[in-house]
């Protein structure tokens, strides 16, 4: 494991930002940092990947977060978000979210289909994320890592404008006991505003199944004005997390009861349901001022 | 208590390694070392001093190997011969046939043999496969999700199911199965240390993946122990951590070519075919998707863990090599 301080944006403010940025480019140029076994390069994360996508973090969704203190500091805990947006920008921002204001790497659990495509394969890696299996969530969570999952996967992420703010099936609940194997707390998180960056009004499933991936999006604006349409809209981001669902009172064992895994399942769902009709009141209109 | 040892595969770089330590140790009163080939002589590069080691030339294929064991009273097999790469001259065909048939004629031998006490087997993590679909962190009781297919992987899991059989047959003997990550280190010659040293390294476009590698000391250390001690199971042997293969480009101050894959297989298929690399399609899975072994099984059964990291053992190659990074000093 790479702690996060690792990372020299925490360390000490160092007199010449010149020398910094030189020593940077000669530690990637001569491959001279380190990856911990999943591929996590803290470094890279920090400097190319986060910083990259933190100007859309604060001026284009000016993303503002609730009940922070709820993330655990230090140890193991599972964060358990709603997916939403038609492409996964929701997962960004948390990420941003969480590194930047709680000062933890977010390993999130992602789908084959990631791991299957070039590009987004190594990126995922690099960025700390892995295969969702109950493997790589034991082992992750065992390090005490903060260990992040999206238990609706493709059918939240891809559901039609329409149904937003509904939760879908939380899949088969391997994320509760996953938890209650390591005995860490599951902390549910509601993220509004990623409904609206694309809102998805049709689909194209014969061409889909084509090109092999699980839907393909009509937005008002894609694919009608072509890669513009690709802009996500700048609707208002408010991440709520709420209080831990603690876990160390079962017993390990207790991961093979599905009756127990099924019941906290859908505790945690109706957790997170909760916190997403109250944040949606609390945020108002999806575009201040207009709208 | 006298011991007799039978190393097989000492004409290669690790398993000469492995008999002239073994033949270092007072303890043991023989060392014989059986291959196809004739060991390399000394002064050419590679060779490695055998000691006492007694030399006999036996085509594992063949059954002579079951009079070698029973003539000297073994006690003690080490099973080092494993082909990873298909000769030029001879082919898919006999590397398999040298792998499984050989494999299955030794264990054969041991399991007719009423002095073999202990078998340790050389094996490799190439038998986890390498898939988008697998875990991060492999095992030893995992299994992949698509096994091994072809070639030196498919081998090697072979063999891994006559060396558990045998482990059935024969409650008696102490098996202990390593499955070992790529080699590295100054003596090293396999395919990955030969396309290291290559002036552009092809890469398949998209994918970075996480490379394992476990130092020629370390790997000697193991295999002493194992056939010095009482280890059985099966255990992943590697070096802690991982690199990436851009990091170990940019260590060993190479350029990089990414191809697609389409690309990346068809220029392994020449480059083999007119005898530049030793290329097979596992090969482009492991470019593609990486794979890493958990070790912590073995620490925990040796009460030590390997000298070497996986990126000290690479800088150890590399240093080897005379190769170093771009404006970078030797590592």
């Amino acid at each position: 494991m790479i702690p996060i301080s690792a990372a020299p944006s925490y360390d000490e403010p160092q007199p010449d930002p010149l020398a910094r940025a030189l020593a940077f480019v000669r530690r990637r140029l001569t491959g001279d940092y380190e990856v911990d076994e999943f591929g996590y390069d803290a470094e890279f994360t920090d400097k190319v990947m986060l910083e990259l996508i933190r100007p859309l973090y604060h001026h284009w969704f000016r993303v503002e977060t609730v009940e922070l203190k709820n993330v655990p500091e230090e140890g193991g805990a599972l964060i358990v978000a709603n997916h939403s947006g038609t492409l996964p920008v929701d997962a960004l921002m948390l990420q941003v979210a969480l590194h930047d204001e709680a000062h933890r790497p977010l390993r999130l659990l992602g789908a084959d289909l990631v791991y299957q495509l070039p590009v987004l394969s190594h990126l995922s890696r690099k960025t700390g994320h892995t295969l969702a299996c109950p493997e790589d969530a034991d082992r992750l969570l065992r390090k005490g890592e903060l260990v992040g999952v999206f238990p609706e996967g493709f059918k939240g992420v891809g559901k039609p404008y329409s149904e937003r703010y509904k939760l879908q099936r939380f899949g088969r609940g391997g994320f509760v006991a996953s938890a209650i194997r390591a005995g860490v707390p599951i902390v549910p998180v509601a993220i509004v505003g990623a409904e609206e960056i694309y809102p998805k009004i049709g689909d194209l499933p014969f061409l889909a199944r084509m090109l092999g991936v699980p839907y393909l999006p009509i937005t008002p604006f894609f694919p009608l004005l072509g890669p513009l349409g690709l802009v996500p809209l700048p609707s208002k981001w408010m991440i709520e997390f709420g209080e831990p669902i603690r876990t160390d009172d079962y017993d390990p064992s207790a991961a093979d009861d599905p009756m127990l895994v099924f019941n906290l399942t859908d505790h945690v769902r109706e957790v997170v349901q909760q916190m997403l009709n109250e944040l949606r009141l609390r945020r108002g209109h999806a575009f201040p001022p207009f709208l | 208590m006298t011991h007799t040892v039978l190393v097989t595969g000492v004409s290669r770089h690790i398993g000469a390694r492995v008999a002239s330590v073994l033949a270092a140790d007072p303890d043991i009163s023989r060392v014989i070392g059986v291959d196809t080939v004739p060991p390399p002589s000394l002064t050419r590069e590679g060779g490695v001093s055998l000691g006492r080691t007694e030399f006999v030339r036996v085509d594992l294929r063949s059954p002579d190997i079951a009079q070698v064991i029973a003539a000297a009273d073994i006690d003690t097999v080490v099973h080092m011969s494993l082909v990873s790469a298909p000769s030029r001259n001879t082919g898919r065909a006999l590397m398999k046939e040298h792998n499984v048939i050989g494999a299955m004629q030794l264990l054969g031998a041991c399991q007719r043999s009423a002095t073999v006490r202990r078998v340790v087997v050389r094996s490799t993590t190439a038998v986890y496969g390498s898939s988008p679909r697998d875990p991060a962190v492999f095992t030893e009781d995992l299994e992949s999700h698509d096994g091994p297919s072809h070639g030196y992987a498919k081998d090697a899991a072979e063999v891994e199911g006559y060396v558990r059989g045998f482990a059935r047959r024969r409650p008696d003997v102490t098996v202990t199965l390593l499955r070992f990550a790529n080699f590295m280190g100054p003596g090293v010659d396999s395919p990955l240390t030969r396309y290291f040293t290559q002036p552009v390294l092809p890469t398949v476009f998209g994918f970075d993946p996480r490379l394992q590698f476990v130092h020629e000391d370390d790997a000697v250390e193991v295999l002493r122990r194992a056939a010095t001690e009482d280890h059985p199971g099966t255990f992943n042997v590697a070096g802690t951590g991982v690199l990436l293969l851009s990091q170990c480009v940019r260590r060993a101050g190479r350029l990089s070519m990414p191809l697609l894959s389409p690309a990346f297989r068809m220029l392994g298929n020449t480059a083999r075919r007119v005898g530049l690399v030793d290329y097979s399609p596992e090969q482009l899975r492991l470019m593609s998707h990486g794979r890493a072994v958990d070790s912590t099984r073995l620490e925990s059964e040796l009460g030590w863990k390997p000298k070497f990291t996986t990126g000290a053992a690479f800088d150890d190659f590399l240093r080897s090599r005379g190769l170093r990074p771009f404006g970078g000093a030797l590592r």
